[in-house]
């Protein structure tokens, strides 16, 4: 027996998770069948310490098999089920029940600014063209023998942008993508960040000449709705504006750090 | 082992199209730098004009006379116009840029805010530093009081 529990031990009566209904108001959109989205509400009885993404199973698996919305590892790392809870961009399964106001109806609807494609699954290709627009990659002409070194305080530097799990909910929350789909947006900003500021790389020039464009950091109205919606908690309205100040002064060197 | 096996990406970066002067750029810092003077400016402004004396019942035609009688207030009114101006066209025109996606409409809204703006600045100039109260050939009894009399 390789159990952890002491055999023998009193069993305690574990009492029971209290449930409740909860209604989910869902956009849904078929473009086979339909011109435009629509709202669709949907009961289902949850406990407290279930998620949206699992009342998007129990009514996928149970009531209505055809909802469409991507997930893969259902623990907040991939990114995939980014989506627009109540109004404000959330991970589904990072999200609680018992956090939202369950006397009320949930509304969850695709994010915004990027072409829908069914239901809560939208086109992800400009989001992922902006991303490798801004070369994320390590760019270093020195081939040392083993690993090339980085002192504490220069991993510390970045490593705020390095949690980015290009989710889209950054970028999806910004007014100023909404309208206009030619702005580079927050994670590829994040994602140029995080190397423009990485001692070991070259390439930080190139990304700021890149980045100081018309469609580049100047877009930035400063909103924070990025920085709220990041279910990482990464400071992107800030690692925005290190980017510009990076620009205006020449080099990330000269970036003072604000703590 | 070293790192030199590993071969160089297939395509190689092509550098963004440079344009001659980075617009954006300098807009960004021009709104920033121009907001610090028009705070100063601005409260100063309506400081002098609604406050400070009788208030706001001092102004008429002969305050605004005194007040471009001195070099002062030309200066400091010429600044408060073209960085005000300046400021607020260019925040319609970063509003025009967020939300009027159709090409023409986009034209014809920057064309239209450009030539508003140009029209104000030169028309607003013209007053400040071409006002007389008193001309030399003005018919008789259209005159403000204070004017000396011929």
């Amino acid at each position: 027996m390789s159990t952890a529990i002491a055999e023998g031990a009193p069993a305690t009566p574990i009492a029971e998770v209290p449930s409740f209904t909860v209604t989910l108001i869902i956009r849904r959109f078929d473009p086979d069948v339909d011109t435009e989205p629509h709202w669709q509400d949907f009961d289902v009885e949850m406990h407290g310490t279930d998620r949206v993404l699992d009342a998007l199973h129990k009514i996928k698996w149970e009531i209505d098999g055809s909802l469409s919305f991507r997930r893969s590892c259902a623990h907040g790392v991939c990114g995939s089920d980014a989506m627009r809870i109540n109004g404000r961009n959330r991970l589904a399964c990072k999200t609680l029940l018992k956090d939202l106001d369950i006397t009320k109806p949930i509304y969850v609807e695709a994010i915004k600014g990027l072409p829908l494609e069914k239901d809560l699954i939208v086109d992800m290709d400009p989001f992922f063209e902006s991303f490798k627009a801004v070369q994320p990659f390590l760019m270093a002409s020195s081939k040392p023998e083993k690993e090339r070194l980085q002192s504490v305080v220069q991993r510390e530097r970045f490593d705020d942008t390095t949690k980015c799990i290009l989710c889209a909910a950054c970028t999806s929350s910004c007014p100023v993508f909404w309208t206009d789909g030619q702005y580079f947006g927050h994670a590829a900003i994040v994602n140029a960040h995080r190397f423009i500021f990485d001692s070991r790389d070259e390439g930080a020039q190139v990304r700021l000449d890149i980045l100081n464009d018309k469609e580049g950091v100047w877009r930035c109205r400063t909103t924070f709705n990025c920085t709220d919606a990041c279910p990482r908690g990464i400071e992107v309205t800030k690692a925005i504006a290190e980017v510009k100040q990076a620009i205006l002064k020449g080099s990330p060197e000269r970036v003072s750090i604000a703590l | 082992m070293t790192t030199e096996t590993i071969p160089a990406p297939r395509s190689s970066y092509a550098p963004p199209k440079k344009r001659r002067v980075n617009w954006e750029k300098w807009g960004w810092l021009y709104m920033r730098i121009s907001g610090l003077f028009l705070v100063v400016l601005i409260f100063g402004h309506l400081f002098v004009n609604l406050a400070s004396g009788a208030g706001v019942r001092e102004i008429d035609f002969a305050f605004i006379a005194g007040k471009y009688a001195t070099p002062f207030w030309i200066v400091w009114d010429t600044l408060l116009l073209w960085f005000a101006l300046i400021h607020g066209a260019n925040g319609m025109r970063t509003i025009v840029n967020d939300y009027a996606h159709r090409v023409v409409l986009r034209r014809v809204l920057l064309t239209a805010i450009l030539v508003s703006t140009v029209v104000l600045l030169v028309l607003g100039t013209l007053v400040i530093y071409t006002f007389d109260p008193c001309p030399a050939n003005a018919a008789a009894g259209t005159l403000p009081t204070f004017c000396p009399v011929k």
